[in-house]
């Protein structure tokens, strides 16, 4: 563990040069210990794939008594605590009507589209980083075999709720916005909800599911087509 | 609630307070005055509160009409401003009257203009803060820039104490800047011939400049890393992506990125690297985590001991 400064008021902590979930797991257990140890003196924490940005109040605080308490959070990360995040199951209606770039994934992996769709169910995913966008959250990491590469032109819209690949990664747009990645669903869960307090199903550290649905119940759930 | 008619809105103002704290967890960025401390000056002259809202008038051009009575004051870059036809000066306090129509100009000197009203604007915050963020759609007014039409509520608030902030105390907004950057995150990869360069030559701002990021370009800079994880960005960050010209982030940037960042500029200098236009030039400076706390400090306790400078009118 490598503590950096990263500007005047702002902390790195690098858990580990890959993401995984043990290292996930590590940097919820010192998400935990900073917000309690820091208290006032801490601004807002930006949890990522195998690191953790530590934002300071340069009022209340300077940069050797937050290293020291990083240091101290740092040295009794509970793996106990650090066991797992909740499991959430997000449903999917999978389909080349509300997934275009799903028969895409499976040429590329000499696959069916039945078989793409069993392989990204299959697996449980881990909420490595949210950003990008307000409730985007990239989830990690997809069977080999149905990673694809990012589209070469990105496209100007992509809907609300769109399940999508890039490489290894997983995610589900939480509003429409532009974007690159490989569309293999809709899921009716809202991501981000602005109306409803900015709630989102997710955080860091969880683990997700994905369950395919069908086109009806994912009307029924208030999906959009 | 009454308060200001907008009726012509600028290119790009928005209400801002010093920004949305704490919601990084949601991908939510901080957004806030880009030019803290002008924004801080014209509440200042109003004793408002700390976090009080105001306008930030990106370029100017922008025409209000008062439906209540209150004081006002104008800071941060130089444009016309007049009221019901005469003209007005910046960096002072001034009372308004039902009816009457405050016109701000486009920016002659400086990009970003800022307006205080006594008690500041009120918005209901969004998650703790009424900061606009256009991309995010969050803050402000239906999350958006002003617009023509649109209702600025605010109280009736005169100031008892009219006054003024003297010229001496007030920021330049010139042509250049030296940016002081603290170095951090992936400095290190950058080697020392490279670090050399960057901190030896001159950057130009390009037209891609705004709230999330300030492009620029000049000597080009490289770094040993490939295959970066995407990691937390915080304000002011220097990122280098692969084409060697370097982006300073800004407030309303995106929480995390892979791109390799040599270290940070400090609050006040992107405050100043703010007010800057397309084509002016800019110079880095290396300091350490300890000098930039020594920097805010200063700067706080001049702020702090302001009321000794403001001069009565």
């Amino acid at each position: 563990m490598n503590i950096e400064v990263a500007g005047q008021n702002a902390f790195i902590v690098y858990f580990a040069e890959q993401a995984s979930a043990a290292v996930s797991a590590q940097i919820q257990a010192a998400v935990r210990n900073i917000r309690a140890g820091m208290q006032d003196c801490l601004v807002d924490l930006v949890p990522s794939y195998a690191s953790l940005l530590v934002i300071f109040d340069l009022d209340r605080c300077d940069s050797y008594s937050v290293r020291r308490q990083l240091r101290d959070a740092l040295q009794q990360l509970d793996a106990a605590d650090a066991a797992a995040g909740e499991l959430v199951t997000l449903p999917v209606y999978y389909s080349s009507e509300s997934g275009p770039d799903l028969e895409i994934v499976a040429e590329r992996g000499g696959l069916s589209v039945d078989q793409v769709i069993e392989i990204h169910q299959q697996q449980e995913y881990r909420v490595y980083a949210i950003g990008f966008a307000p409730g985007f959250a990239y989830l990690g990491e997809v069977d080999e075999r149905i990673a694809a590469p990012r589209l070469a032109t990105p496209r100007q819209k992509v809907p609300r709720g769109a399940v999508a690949i890039a490489d290894r990664q997983t995610a589900v747009y939480p509003a429409m916005s532009p974007g690159g990645w490989n569309l293999i669903g809709l899921c009716p869960t809202r991501m981000f909800n602005p109306e409803r307090n900015f709630s989102m199903p997710v955080k860091v550290g969880d683990r997700v599911r994905f369950e395919a649905i069908g086109r009806d119940d994912f009307i029924a759930a208030g999906g959009e087509l | 609630m009454n308060g200001f008619l907008v009726q012509q809105p600028g290119l790009l103002s928005l209400l801002q307070d010093r920004g949305r704290y704490g919601a990084h967890n949601l991908g939510l960025t901080t957004g806030g005055p880009l030019d803290f401390v002008a924004f801080g000056w014209a509440n200042r002259l109003l004793e408002n509160e700390f976090n009080a809202t105001a306008l930030e008038i990106g370029f100017g051009g922008l025409t209000l009409e008062a439906e209540v009575e209150t004081s006002f004051a104008i800071t941060g870059a130089q444009a016309p401003c007049a009221l019901n036809g005469e003209s007005l000066a910046q960096w002072q306090t001034h009372d308004i009257g039902v009816g009457d129509k405050l016109e701000i100009g486009f920016v002659s000197q400086g990009t970003r203009v800022y307006l205080a009203v006594g008690g500041g604007f009120d918005i209901s915050p969004s998650l703790g803060s009424s900061a606009t963020v256009v991309r995010e759609k969050i803050g402000g007014i239906r999350g958006d820039k002003l617009q023509a039409g649109d209702r600025l509520p605010c109280r009736s608030s005169k100031t008892a104490r009219p006054c003024r902030l003297p010229a001496a105390v007030r920021p330049e907004y010139g042509q250049s800047a030296s940016l002081r950057v603290v170095l951090g995150y992936q400095h290190a990869a950058f080697g020392p011939a490279q670090q050399w360069r960057f901190f030896n030559s001159e950057y130009r701002l390009t037209e891609r400049c705004d709230r999330m990021g300030f492009r620029l370009e000049g000597e080009t800079v490289h770094c040993d890393l490939v295959g970066m994880l995407s990691e937390g960005i915080c304000h002011g960050a220097i990122q280098i992506p692969a084409d060697g010209q370097p982006i300073v982030l800004m407030n309303d940037r995106q929480t995390i990125g892979g791109y390799p960042k040599i270290g940070s500029v400090i609050g006040h200098d992107t405050a100043r690297l703010a007010q800057l236009t397309p084509g002016s030039s800019v110079r880095f400076e290396a300091i350490g985590i300890e000098q930039a706390h020594s920097i805010h400090c200063l700067e706080r306790a001049r702020f702090e001991r302001s009321s000794l400078r403001l001069e009565p009118i």
